[in-house]
C-alpha cells in the first residue's frame, strides 16, 4: 500500500467517530434513565459531561482539518473526510438532546412525573440502536444498511405520536397537568429529533461510497409530497 | 568527533546564528533551528532562497564548492561540526545525503551497497548488510532476483530508493534529502514519502522540497525560508513550527501567502 500512513490516519478518524458516537449513545440512555429515576444529581452530571462530547468533536474536527490541509485527499478520501466533518457535527447536536433531557429533569425539580415512563425509554432505545447501526454502516461503508435504516425512523415517529396522544388525554382530563405534560412532550420531542439525525448520517455514508448526494426519503416526506402535489 | 552520542538528547542538530557565504555574497542569514531526533524536518520556500545551501551546511557538503564559508555554528549532538579538529568526511559519514537526481554508481545493485560499506571499513556479513539496507529502503522485493544487474537498469524511483539504501547501509544518524522526489512520478514520490515515515523510526531526516504538498504530507516540522533581509538578497528562516500548524494556521503573513499559493 502506497499511502500506509494516510490510511492509518483515516482509520484513526473512523475510530474517533465511533468513540464520539458511543459517548452520545451513553449520554442519551443515561439522561432518560436519570429522568425515570428523577435523579437530579445524575442529570447535573450529564449536563457537565456534554462538554466532553463537544471537546471530542473539536478534537476530531481539528484532526480532519489537518488531514485535509496536509494530505491533499482526493475522490473517495475527500468525500470521507468532508462527510466525517458533517457526521461529527450531527453527533454533537445529538449529544445536545441528551443535555436537553437532563435540563428538563433539573427544571422539573420536585415535581413528580405525570406518569411512569414507558414509551420514552423505548424511543431512546430505538434511537440509540439506529445511531449505533448507522455508525457501523459508516465505518464499513455499507450502503445497503445506510439506505435501509432511515425507514425505521417511522417507528420512532409512531412512538412520538402515541406519547402525544396519551399526554393529551391527561391534559383534557385535568388541565392542571399541562405543565407536567408539556415537560414530557419536550422530552419526547428531543428523542424524535435525535432519531431524525440518524438519517443525515446515513445520507453521508451513501455519499462517501457513491459520490451522490441524495436525500433518503422517510414517510414524513411522502406525506408532505402528497399534500403539496395532490 | 566523539563516537558516542548523547542519546537522551531530543535534538540531533542545531544551528546557532548561521550565515552562509559564497565568496563575499551572503546567501543565508542568521538561521537558528533545531532538528528533532526521529522526526522529518522539511525546509520549504521559493526558488533561490537558500534551502539547498542551508541543507548542505548540515554536513559540510558546501565545502565541495569553492569559496563557500560560514559564520555561526552547526551543532551535531552539541558538537560544532565546523570545529578545526573535525574531519568533514566523518561528518558526512554520520550525516548522509540523498540528492535530487538519483545517482547510483555504475555498478550492480549489490555492489552499490557493498562497495560503499566496504570503503567505510565494514567487515561483517555482506549479504546480510545488503539485504537489510534494501529491505529498509523498501526495495528488496523488487530487486532480490536481480541483485547483480546494473543499478542503472532500475526505474527512477527504484534508483532513488537504491541511493537511500546506499546512504543507510553505513548507518548514518541523519539523512539529508535534497528534493529527493522532484525527478519522480507521483506514485514513486508517494513511495519515497512513505519510506521516510518508516526510516524516521531509526534515523532523523531533513528534507528540502519545492513541493509544498510533500512537506505537508511527509514532515513533522517545517522551516519556511524566504529572501527577507532588507537590502540584501539573502535567505533566512522566517517561521519554524510543527508542520500541522504551518499548513493550517501559520503565524507569519508571508508563510500564509506562500502556502496558500499567493506568493512565490
Amino acid at each position: 500500500m502506497v499511502r500506509k500512513t494516510f490510511e492509518s490516519e483515516i482509520q484513526q478518524v473512523k475510530d474517533d467517530v465511533l468513540i464520539l458516537g458511543s459517548m452520545v449513545e451513553k449520554a442519551l440512555l443515561d439522561s432518560v434513565e436519570a429522568l425515570k429515576k428523577r435523579d437530579i444529581k445524575a442529570a447535573e452530571k450529564l449536563f457537565v459531561e456534554d462538554r466532553e462530547i463537544n471537546k471530542k468533536r473539536f478534537e476530531i474536527e481539528n484532526h480532519l482539518m489537518v488531514l485535509i490541509a496536509t494530505q491533499q485527499p482526493m475522490a473517495h478520501d475527500l468525500r470521507l473526510l468532508a462527510s466525517s466533518m458533517e457526521i461529527i457535527s450531527e453527533l454533537e447536536r445529538m449529544g445536545d438532546y441528551a443535555k436537553g433531557i437532563s435540563n428538563i429533569n433539573i427544571r422539573m425539580g420536585d415535581t413528580p412525573l405525570l406518569k411512569p415512563l414507558i414509551d420514552v425509554p423505548r424511543m431512546a432505545q430505538k434511537g440509540v440502536d439506529m445511531l449505533h447501526r448507522s455508525l457501523t454502516a459508516f465505518v464499513n461503508e455499507d450502503v445497503e444498511t445506510a439506505k435501509a435504516l432511515p425507514v425505521e425512523d417511522d417507528e420512532v415517529d409512531a412512538l412520538y405520536n402515541q406519547i402525544y396522544r396519551e399526554l393529551m388525554t391527561f391534559v383534557i382530563a385535568d388541565p392542571k397537568t399541562i405543565e407536567r405534560a408539556n415537560w414530557l412532550l419536550w422530552v419526547a420531542h428531543n428523542l424524535e429529533r435525535f432519531a431524525d439525525r440518524v438519517t443525515n448520517i446515513c445520507e453521508r455514508t451513501v455519499f462517501i461510497v457513491t459520490g451522490k448526494m441524495t436525500e433518503i426519503k422517510s414517510t414524513d416526506d411522502e406525506f408532505w409530497e402528497q399534500r403539496t402535489h395532490g | 568527533m566523539t563516537t558516542t552520542n548523547n542519546s537522551d538528547s531530543q535534538y540531533v542538530m542545531e544551528t546557532h546564528n548561521l550565515d552562509i557565504y559564497y565568496g563575499s555574497f551572503k546567501a543565508v542569514t542568521n538561521v537558528n533551528m533545531k532538528v528533532e531526533r526521529n522526526k522529518v524536518t522539511a525546509i520549504i520556500g521559493p526558488s533561490g532562497c537558500g534551502k539547498s545551501t542551508l541543507l548542505r551546511a548540515f554536513n559540510r557538503m558546501n565545502e565541495l564548492y569553492a569559496g563557500t564559508s560560514i559564520k555561526g555554528q552547526v551543532m551535531f549532538y552539541g558538537e560544532d561540526i565546523y570545529a578545526r579538529d573535525v574531519d568533514p568526511v566523518e561528518v558526512r559519514y554520520r550525516i548522509g545525503m540523498v540528492f535530487q537526481k538519483p545517482n547510483p554508481f555504475p555498478k550492480s545493485i549489490y555492489e552499490n551497497i557493498a562497495w560503499t560499506a566496504r570503503i567505510h571499513g565494514y567487515k561483517g556479513k555482506m549479504d546480510e548488510l545488503v539485504e537489510g539496507a534494501l529491505r529498509q529502503a523498501a526495495l528488496w522485493d523488487e530487486v532480490k532476483d536481480k541483485l547483480h544487474q546494473s543499478g542503472l537498469s532500475l526505474s527512477g524511483g527504484q534508483q532513488q530508493r537504491l541511493c537511500i539504501a546506499r546512504a543507510i547501509s553505513i548507518k548514518p544518524e541523519v539523512i539529508l534529502m535534497d528534493e529527493p522526489a522532484s525527478a519522480l512520478d507521483p506514485i514513486a514520490t508517494l513511495k519515497i514519502e512513505e519510506l521516510m515515515q518508516e526510516l524516521k523510526k531509526d534515523y532523523t531526516i531533513v528534507i528540502v522540497t519545492h513541493n509544498m504538498q510533500q512537506a505537508a504530507r511527509a514532515s513533522d516540522y517545517t522551516a519556511m525560508m524566504m529572501l527577507s533581509v532588507e537590502g540584501e538578497r539573502s535567505g533566512t528562516v522566517i517561521e519554524f513550527d510543527v508542520t500541522n500548524r504551518i499548513f493550517t494556521n501559520p503565524r507569519d503573513r508571508r508563510t500564509e501567502d506562500y502556502v496558500t499559493g499567493r506568493f512565490g
